[in-house]
């Protein structure tokens, strides 16, 4: 007995001590998602080159699942990965938690960075306290993808979709008419993008920077769910949902003639929504000259992590490496949140699924006017709220004011908790 | 005497006292995983539940975010617009879907168990549903329901089209999962075709043990099939009835997979199809707020024990009344 105890504790003093002769290997635990997680395997060759002695391990889950495993793990302070991929909806709610490393102070003063990187995307991962828990991966320039045969047909040209809203409305009219194409998959699309619209500096778009809630009253919102109203109610605005069977199916299906979205949709139309599309498709700017911003994803490094400088390395390669943004832009269309990647001359190439439109440098260009809009940690419970008074709108009829107002005490009644 | 016999006497008593306590504690042993594991996944998250209820949690921040709140949470659920709309979602689609359930159930039941040839074949396919993932039955329904690419939408188009018998179906497409009106009616749909073929079973097991000199003396005494049906079968299926209906009850208030992947995560459209289950989801793992979450599943688990317990009650006294 004591013989096999005394062996025991020699292996696993030699399994203690051989990693710290030889050149302290590290695994960093990485969690993310897909699409996100593409940009991980992307990076790991690259990586291994620079750092050969760090050892990269990615748990890949589901967005929903991921977020779900991630709040446990910080819940419990156990098992926690190196690394988390945040999307932007959830990165609000992890950097107001405390679980994150604040990155802003010393050792790793991230703030020094601040100039390379798009600047409202770097404003959307601080925390309520104005310091820095994550950092950007991509972003997300909205944009209007739309089809340029459906408008052919009907006569609408590149013009009467962004000139203003309300031609925007119009030539929807002209597109169903013509083609029976709806001008967007649902009035959710129209109302979505226009909320995000033309914010000031430091305006959230459900709270503004003290936390407040700003939605009653407010003409971005009243305008949002009139101009949806209105699409509803011209039979030019489809019933369908976002990443469903019926969203795919209507691109496939010429269904959908333009999708207010981010400028990344490109990949998802290309690779698998629409991939029999190609050449159908353009982009344009937002009508009425509005600049917004649709998506995102961040990494932070968990406060407690095991490998903290280990990981913060890796986390600056992954976000202010120019080879590794560009590697992952060329990979999956996530458009680069450091700045030098957006001068690559990859940013002029044309697109072939957009006809060979060269539409990335309209996107560089929208990213330049988005203004920095802080994100709260209630955002995804606001969206919810709106959406459900937007439904109670525009399929039964309620006021818009009344739903404002509804919505706004809703939003209160729950943030505050 | 007793000098002679007391060493005698504890020399027998001391390996047998040391035996008698391991008996004592072997069968603790043997139980002991049974036990640690219910602890573990049993009663350890019922107690935490119950006492998160009572608090404000964002788990993303960690054991030491836990605050304490009385009754907030369950003031909350209680003046929640929401809460009381998923209720209102739950008890229809219970009723919607549950009702039918038994209705269908018991007469076809009744019908198989006078037909030998052919019978399990049948009772198979209804079953089937059953013990099929139910993330694989949503994902079907949801391409059968979908609206301009669903076969039921496609078939109900070509019914219309049919001489005669077209002005009885619709001329236009429906739109079975974002009309808030048809959203309840079509997922109760799909839980009742789920679980029809469960309560046949279980129907069907009961009749079989009725022993068959009732129905014989009844047709001695010239009772039709019906007379039989109403007055042996039923009443000897009471006790299944019972607890087939419970397990209705409870699964159809707890429902959550099959509105969940049809629907959308939020219930659909107005939220017309969001169930309690699905709304304390969301509390929780959506809006980081497990305290409310924890006080939704107390208020889910009272409405639940109130109405199986006015259900026992109900089938007590439709059985006093007969005796």
């Amino acid at each position: 007995m004591n013989k096999v105890v005394r062996l025991a504790v020699m292996g696993a003093l030699l399994a203690a001590a051989v990693p710290a002769l030889s050149a302290t290997p590290v695994t960093l635990t990485v969690a993310s998602f897909p699409d996100l997680d593409r940009d991980i395997k992307v990076a790991i060759p690259l990586y291994k080159k620079i750092h050969p002695e760090v050892e990269i391990k990615l748990v890949s889950r589901e967005r929903v699942d991921h977020v779900n495993a991630v709040t446990t793990q910080l819940a419990s302070g156990t098992g926690l990965p190196d690394l988390v991929g945040l999307e932007i909806g959830f990165v609000g709610r992890f950097v107001a938690s405390g679980g994150l490393e604040d990155l802003s102070k010393a050792p790793y003063n991230v703030g020094q960075y601040q100039s390379q990187v798009t600047g409202y995307s770097w404003a959307q991962a601080k925390g309520p306290n104005g310091d820095q828990y994550a950092i950007p991966v991509d972003i997300g320039p909205g944009t209007m993808f739309y089809r340029k045969d459906l408008m052919d047909k009907a006569g609408v040209s590149e013009a009467d979709l962004n000139k203003s809203w309300e031609s925007y409305l119009a030539a929807g009219k002209k597109v169903k008419a013509a083609t029976g194409a709806y001008l967007v998959a649902s009035p959710v699309d129209i109302k979505d993008i226009y909320i995000r619209s033309n914010l000031k500096n430091g305006e959230g778009i459900y709270f503004d920077k003290s936390g407040k809630v700003i939605v009653a009253g407010n003409p971005r919102f009243e305008n949002a769910f009139k101009l949806a109203k209105e699409a509803q109610d011209a039979g030019i605005a489809g019933n369908i949902k976002q990443w469903t069977n019926d969203w795919a199916a209507g691109f496939q299906h010429d269904q959908i003639a333009t999708q207010p979205i981010g400028a990344w949709l490109n990949g998802h139309l290309a690779h698998w929504l629409a991939p029999d599309e190609g050449g159908k498709w353009r982009a344009t700017n937002l009508p009425q000259g509005a600049y917004a911003s649709w998506g995102g994803s961040f990494y932070a490094i968990p406060a407690k992590s095991t490998h903290k400088t280990e990981a913060y390395e890796f986390l600056k390669f992954l976000t202010l490496n120019r080879e590794q943004q560009l590697a992952t832009f060329k990979e999956m269309d996530a458009f680069p949140s450091l700045k030098s990647a957006q001068d690559d001359p990859i940013m002029s190439e044309p697109l072939p699924y957009l006809g060979g439109q060269k539409a990335r440098e309209m996107w560089r260009e929208a990213a330049k006017h988005i203004p920095e809009i802080p994100i709260n940690k209630n955002d995804g419970v606001a969206e919810d709220i709106i959406n459900d008074q937007l439904d109670q709108v525009v399929h039964q009829n309620k006021d818009i004011k009344a739903a404002l107002a509804d919505a706004q005490a809703d939003i209160e009644r729950r943030a505050r908790r | 005497m007793e000098s002679v016999l007391s060493p005698a006497a504890s020399v027998e008593t001391r390996p047998r006292k040391k035996r008698i306590q391991a008996w004592k504690w072997a069968p603790y042993l043997f139980i002991s995983p049974f036990l640690i594991i219910f602890c573990v996944f049993g009663i350890f998250p019922l107690v935490f539940s119950a006492t998160l209820s009572f608090a404000q949690w964002d788990p993303a921040a960690g054991f030491g975010a836990i605050k304490w709140i009385h009754f907030d949470n369950y003031k909350f659920v209680l003046t929640d617009s929401w809460f009381w709309k998923s209720l209102g979602n739950t008890v229809y689609i219970a009723i919607a879907s549950g009702l039918p359930q038994h209705l269908v159930a018991i007469p076809f039941a009744a019908f198989l168990s006078t037909v030998i040839r052919g019978r399990n074949a049948v009772l198979g396919a209804y079953f089937m549903p059953f013990i099929t993932s139910s993330v694989a039955i949503a994902l079907i329904f949801s391409s059968l329901f979908s609206k301009d690419f669903g076969a039921i939408n496609a078939i109900l188009m070509w019914l219309h089209n049919v001489p005669g018998i077209g002005i009885i179906f619709p001329d236009h497409k429906i739109d079975w999962l974002l009309d808030t009106s048809l959203v309840k009616p079509t997922v109760s749909f799909v839980v009742f075709w789920r679980y029809v073929g469960w309560n046949t079973v279980l129907y069907l097991a009961a009749m079989q043990t009725i022993p068959e000199d009732l129905y014989e003396a009844a047709t001695l005494d010239g009772a039709g099939t019906f007379r039989k049906f109403w007055h042996i079968t039923l009443p000897m299926i009471r006790p299944m009835m019972f607890f087939a209906v419970s397990l209705t009850l409870i699964n159809n208030l707890q429902l959550f997979e099959e509105p969940f992947i049809l629907l959308g995560d939020n219930g659909g459209i107005g939220q017309a199809g969001m169930t309690t289950a699905m709304y304390m989801y969301r509390t929780a793992f959506y809006f980081s707020d497990f305290g409310t979450a924890c006080a939704i599943s107390w208020v889910m688990f009272i409405v639940i024990a109130v109405l199986s317990y006015g259900n026992h009650k109900l089938f007590a006294l439709a059985g006093g009344k007969e005796e």
